[in-house]
Order: C-alpha cells, then sequence, then structure tokens
C-alpha cells in the first residue's frame, strides 16, 4: 500500500501500545490501542474512520497531531517524516494540520473572550498589527456562521453547536490544510448538527481542505467521506471510497455495523442479524483475525492466521481470509 | 378502554436562582398495555423530566409537579403518599436509565440488586429471591447467569450492564416501562442486540413502554405511536407510520430531514445539503406567549408568536400544535 503522490497525510505501520496500570497479575500487559494502521489523505478529501469504542480511531487521530507519541510506524506530512520532529521543527507542520475536538466546551479556554481564542493561532504565527489580528477573527467568525458581537463574549455564553463553530474558526485561523475532527458533532442535538457538517462541507468546497473525519456514527461518516477507514480493534479491516464501504461491503465486520443502525423508517422495520457478544479485550485480543470470535463466516484459518489488508478491486483494501482478490 | 397510563396536563418546573424554568409544561398522552410509545425530542425539550414526574422522581427543590394528573390504572400517583409510590416504583412501574454504571450500586453484587426488588415487593427470601435472579438474567440473555449473580457492575461490559438494568427492571413483572434513552451510551452493534432483547420482551410480558429518546432511528424500529416534544410541550403526536410519512409540525419535518440517513448520499442527484433548522432550542426561563418553535419556523405566520397553538387532529391519532401545518 504506498501513498499517491498526491496525498498530504499518511501514516504507516503506526502503533501505539499503553502499559496497563500494574496489577499483580497483569503486570507487562499491554493496550494494543493502535496495532498498525496504514491509510492516506489526499488534498481535497474527506478520509472517515469509522469504529466502535475502543477501535482506537481518536487514538489514531491524536497520534497524527502528536498529542501522544507512538510506539512504532510513521506519520508523514507532504512525504516527510513528522513523527519524530522537535517542537520547533513541528511548528510550520502545526500550521497546516489542526483540530476540532467532540467536546468545544472543554477544549476552548473558559476565561478567554471568544476574540482571543481565534486570534491567539494567528498571533503565535503572524505579526500582526492587533487591528489586522482583530480583523481576521471578525473575518472567520462571519465565515463560520458567527455574529460580530459575539466576538468579546466567553465560551460559556455560547451554545453547544455555536462554541463548535467557534473550534473550527480557531482551527482555520492560520489557514491549515487538513483537519482532524474527531467526533465534531456527536455532542450536538439533531438540528445542530446538520449545520454544523454543512458548514464543514462549506468550508471544504471553498478552500480544499482535507479532513480525517473520526466518529461513530454511520450515516454522518457516508454524508461527509470520500472514502472510509473501519476500524476494529486497533486495525484497519476495511479501506474503500465511501460508495464501496456503503452499497458493498466487504468485510464482515463492516457488513455487521451497517447492518445494526436503525433504519429511520418504520415501513421497512428489518429482521436484522444481530452480531452476538462484545468487543473482546484490546489488551488481550483474539489470535488471528481479531474479529473471529463474533463473525457469522468464521473459518478454522481464521483463528489462527492474521488476514492481512488486500486491495480486492481498486481503491478497495479488506482483510478478511474469505474474500479474496478477483483478479 | 381505559388507558393503562394518562398523563394530562403535566406541569413541572425549576425554581431556580435564575427564574423559574418551565420543563415540562401542560403536556398530555396516554399508554396502553402491550404498546411502545416513544417521546421524542432535543436535549432540553423536557422528555426526560417527564418520565422522572411519573414516576415523582423530580429533585425538590429546585423541582416540582405543579400542575396536572398521572392516572395509572385509574390511580392518580401524584396524589400517593412516598409510602405508596414507593410501593409502585420497581414493581408495576419500573424504569432503565441511559448510563447503567450510574444507576447501579457499585458495592452491591449484581445478585444482590436483581434479588431486592422481589425481597421488597413481593416478600421473598434472600435465596428464592436470588434463584430468580439468575432466572431473569438468563432471560436477558447474560452469558455465565450464574457467575454473574457475585459479580460487580465494573466487572461488566456495557452492553451486560444494560441487561442487568433490564433484568432489574423486570423481575418483578412491571406492567409499565419506562426506557430513559436506554441505547444511547452503547456502541451500535450492543445497541441492536439491546433494542432486540426489549422488543422481545415486551410481546412476552405484555408490558407497556415509554421509550425516551432522540435518535427517531431507535425510534422507527421500537414505537407504535410517537410524542414529538419541543420547549416543554408537546408539538405532535402520531402513530409511528404517519409520524415519518407525514409529519404536520414543521419542527418534526425539520428533525426528519436535519438527519442523514444510510445509503442517501449514494442516490444519483443526491442532495449535498442536510437540511438545516436554523438558531437553537429555545431558553424555557420565562413565561412565552406563542409557539415556542415560531422563532426557527419556516411556516411562521404572524399570529404564531402571539397565541399558543392548541393541538389540532390530522386523522386518526394524528395531532399537532401548528398554526400553519404542513399540508
Amino acid at each position: 500500500m504506498s501513498a499517491p503522490r498526491d496525498a498530504l497525510l499518511e501514516v504507516a505501520g503506526l502503533r501505539k501500545h499503553f502499559p496497563t496500570k500494574a496489577g499483580l497479575l497483569a503486570r507487562g500487559a499491554k493496550v494494543l490501542a493502535v496495532d498498525g494502521v496504514s491509510f492516506w489523505v489526499r488534498e481535497g478529501e474527506t478520509l472517515g474512520l469509522v469504529g466502535e469504542s475502543g477501535c482506537g480511531k481518536s487514538t489514531t487521530g491524536k497520534l497524527i497531531l502528536r498529542l501522544i507519541e507512538p510506539t512504532e510506524g510513521q506519520v508523514l506530512w507532504r512525504g516527510r517524516r513528522i513523527d519524530r520532529l522537535s517542537r520547533a521543527d513541528m511548528r510550520p507542520v502545526r500550521r497546516e494540520l489542526q483540530a476540532v475536538f467532540q467536546d468545544p466546551y472543554s477544549s476552548l479556554n473558559p476565561r478567554m473572550r471568544a476574540v482571543d481564542i481565534v486570534a491567539e493561532p494567528i498571533r503565535n504565527y503572524e505579526s500582526l498589527p492587533v487591528a489586522a489580528v482583530r480583523a481576521r477573527a471578525a473575518d472567520l467568525f462571519e465565515r463560520v456562521g458567527l455574529r460580530a458581537d459575539q466576538l468579546t463574549k466567553y465560551p460559556y455564553e455560547f451554545s453547544g453547536g455555536q462554541r463548535q463553530r467557534l473550534g473550527i474558526a480557531r482551527a482555520l485561523a492560520v489557514g491549515p490544510r487538513l483537519i482532524v475532527c474527531d467526533e465534531p458533532v456527536s455532542a450536538l442535538d439533531v438540528s445542530v448538527q446538520a449545520q454544523v457538517i454543512n458548514l464543514l462541507m462549506d468550508l471544504q468546497a471553498e478552500m480544499n481542505l482535507s479532513y480525517l473525519f473520526v466518529a461513530h456514527d454511520l450515516a454522518v461518516v457516508e454524508h461527509i467521506s470520500h472514502r472510509v477507514a473501519v476500524m476494529y480493534l486497533g486495525k484497519i479491516v476495511e479501506i474503500a471510497p465511501k460508495r464501496e464501504i456503503f452499497a458493498r461491503p466487504q468485510h464482515p465486520y463492516t457488513e455487521a455495523l451497517l447492518e445494526a443502525v436503525p433504519v429511520p423508517d418504520p415501513a421497512i422495520r428489518k429482521q436484522r442479524r444481530v452480531l452476538e457478544g462484545d468487543v473482546p479485550s484490546p489488551i488481550a485480543p483474539p489470535s488471528g483475525c481479531r474479529f473471529h470470535t463474533r463473525c457469522p463466516y468464521v473459518e478454522e484459518r481464521c483463528k489462527r492466521e492474521e488476514p492481512p489488508l488486500q486491495e480486492i478491486s481498486p481503491g478497495q483494501w479488506v482483510a478478511c481470509h474469505l474474500r479474496q482478490a478477483v483478479v | 378502554m381505559t388507558p393503562l397510563l394518562q398523563v394530562t396536563g403535566l406541569e413541572t418546573r425549576f425554581f431556580t436562582r435564575d427564574g423559574v424554568v418551565r420543563a415540562v409544561d401542560g403536556v398530555s398522552f396516554s399508554t396502553e398495555a402491550g404498546e411502545t410509545l416513544a417521546i421524542v425530542g432535543e436535549s432540553g425539550c423536557g422528555k426526560s423530566v417527564t418520565s422522572l414526574s411519573i414516576l415523582r422522581l423530580i429533585a425538590s427543590p429546585p423541582g416540582r409537579i405543579v400542575g396536572g394528573k398521572v392516572l395509572f390504572e385509574g390511580r392518580d400517583l401524584l396524589t400517593l403518599s412516598e409510602d405508596e409510590m414507593r410501593a409502585v416504583r420497581g414493581d408495576a412501574i419500573s424504569m432503565i436509565f441511559q448510563e447503567p454504571m450510574t444507576s447501579l450500586n457499585p458495592a452491591l453484587t449484581i445478585g444482590r440488586q436483581i434479588a431486592e426488588g422481589l425481597v421488597l415487593h413481593r416478600g421473598l427470601s434472600q435465596q428464592d429471591a436470588l434463584a430468580r435472579a439468575a432466572e431473569m438474567l438468563r432471560k436477558v440473555r447474560m452469558p455465565e447467569p450464574e457467575r454473574r449473580l457475585r459479580q460487580y457492575p465494573h466487572e461488566l461490559s456495557g452492553g451486560m450492564r444494560q441487561r442487568v438494568m433490564i433484568a432489574m427492571a423486570l423481575v418483578c413483572g412491571p406492567r409499565l416501562l419506562i426506557a430513559d434513552e436506554p441505547t444511547t451510551a452503547l456502541d451500535v452493534t450492543i445497541q441492536a442486540q439491546i433494542l432486540e432483547l426489549m422488543r422481545e420482551l415486551a410481546r412476552e410480558t405484555g408490558a407497556a413502554i415509554i421509550l425516551i429518546t432522540h435518535d427517531l432511528g431507535v425510534v422507527a424500529e421500537m414505537a407504535q405511536r410517537v410524542v414529538v416534544m419541543y420547549g416543554g410541550r408537546k408539538v405532535e403526536e402520531a402513530p409511528v407510520e404517519a409520524l415519518f410519512a407525514h409529519p404536520r409540525h414543521p419542527y418534526t419535518a425539520g428533525l426528519l430531514g436535519s438527519m442523514p440517513r444510510l445509503g442517501d448520499s449514494l442516490r444519483e442527484g443526491a442532495l449535498k445539503r442536510l437540511v438545516e433548522i436554523p438558531g437553537m432550542v429555545p431558553s424555557l426561563s420565562e413565561a412565552q406567549s406563542g409557539c415556542l418553535f415560531a422563532p426557527r419556523c419556516p411556516n411562521a405566520l404572524s399570529r404564531c408568536t402571539q397565541e399558543t397553538p392548541s393541538l389540532v387532529a390530522h386523522g386518526t391519532g394524528h395531532f399537532a400544535a401548528c398554526w400553519n401545518p404542513i399540508a
């Protein structure tokens, strides 16, 4: 799997193993939160990263942003490794690589006025007169749909949706090329969620932004993404253009995830096949294919051998013994 | 036939330092045995306060039920003494909450917690109650039920804890089960398991279910009838098919339209933008005349901000509180 030349961001063989708290029996045990993940994101593209809690999707986002350091593997920005860069060398990269988080309330400084929250990154990167910084902040406010009279307000004076707009304005302040969005709409009410999704898509169209969109809501991910990667227990089980993922899923886990989503139409109340059991612990993941304990199609070989991620049709990669390349 | 539960003109207010919050403002609905009634709405619409008011679980102060009737099997629960009310809770009416971890006692074994209701309401011995508890765990398809009896909540996964909650709620054979966002904290594959379980048990026991949720997908899969709440008031009520096929209140239509659906963006000529409901949910801290949705409503007339609309019938069992409903 090698990245195309126009890839902005590439992740190769990324691993993050957290030590567990020292217990008497579990000494030396590790949580294999992210266990060998590779993908790329092109200019102007949205890659959705989905999976259930504990699958490692958020950890992957944090590793890319270098909020935590990887155990192994590489993160490349415009083809250059950034996973070992010093703080100083990381500075120009951070300008282009920004983040929007789930809970804007805990990611915005409550003691700063909105204008300063947006202006801070501008001041960090550019020496501009005060009036110019203020004008830029006002522009950003307009762009994300906030009113100029809200510039002097504090985060608690904003509603949830407006706070997320403020978080987006801050991320946009220094002209990013890619934004890692970690569950940016999952704390919002449906009616407001639609506002923020539309805003993100408008901004992408205007500025040719790229998004790594980490979320658990499959309908939202389908709506906003161009390609989608599905994670299970620290690994990508399938990555493909969204049409393939949602119309022709190939991995049994992708299939099961889609099957489990309630359909908002009482006329097609479906008799679904429910996936049994819980997600196993990432401390001692199952041997072979990690999904084999819950897979309805499991075979002997799945319990022993780990299936590699293989390209079975152009752009569609699947890690499953039962899905072979149709060459 | 008299309904199992009939709520009339329920008014619950919170008396805070910043003023009086009209959390539930004259809500009426009823439900019959064997039926699942969904109450939907966004955060702050009063759906949870409504359900807590039925069981008189509103913290006082600051909350108080200031008006209305809650007739359950002909008796007004609002006039019962605290002792009489305690005999109802967990017996004839029981409740499941969103977060099983905070509603289970961390210091008691699973067995003790399920058995408690039987000892309290049925006068069973601890031993007989524990045997019944094991049976109940088998019924909610808990793996290794005997072992679970001796375990503590922290030893179980989220899905298993929700199964314990359901076992606790059903052990005394309630006639009414109130489920407040029972699957919101769960992953989608586990949600599918729990919804299936609830459907099955409801069929088996003939209990009525009041399902409080913000998720229209869950509503479509579970409910026969739906009440839509906005700003502490009921704005629409309908059989589930009618509500999804032909919503009359612009708020209901907005909610349905703002929600991305699986498969929608794959269609030829699919709309790129989600329908937005502009603005945000109203503050309920002052008495307001007119329709509370008017400031966000695309159909609003001048009358809407002055006169509160009353519920008008639009077909069998279909009501909407709107001066200018969708035709």
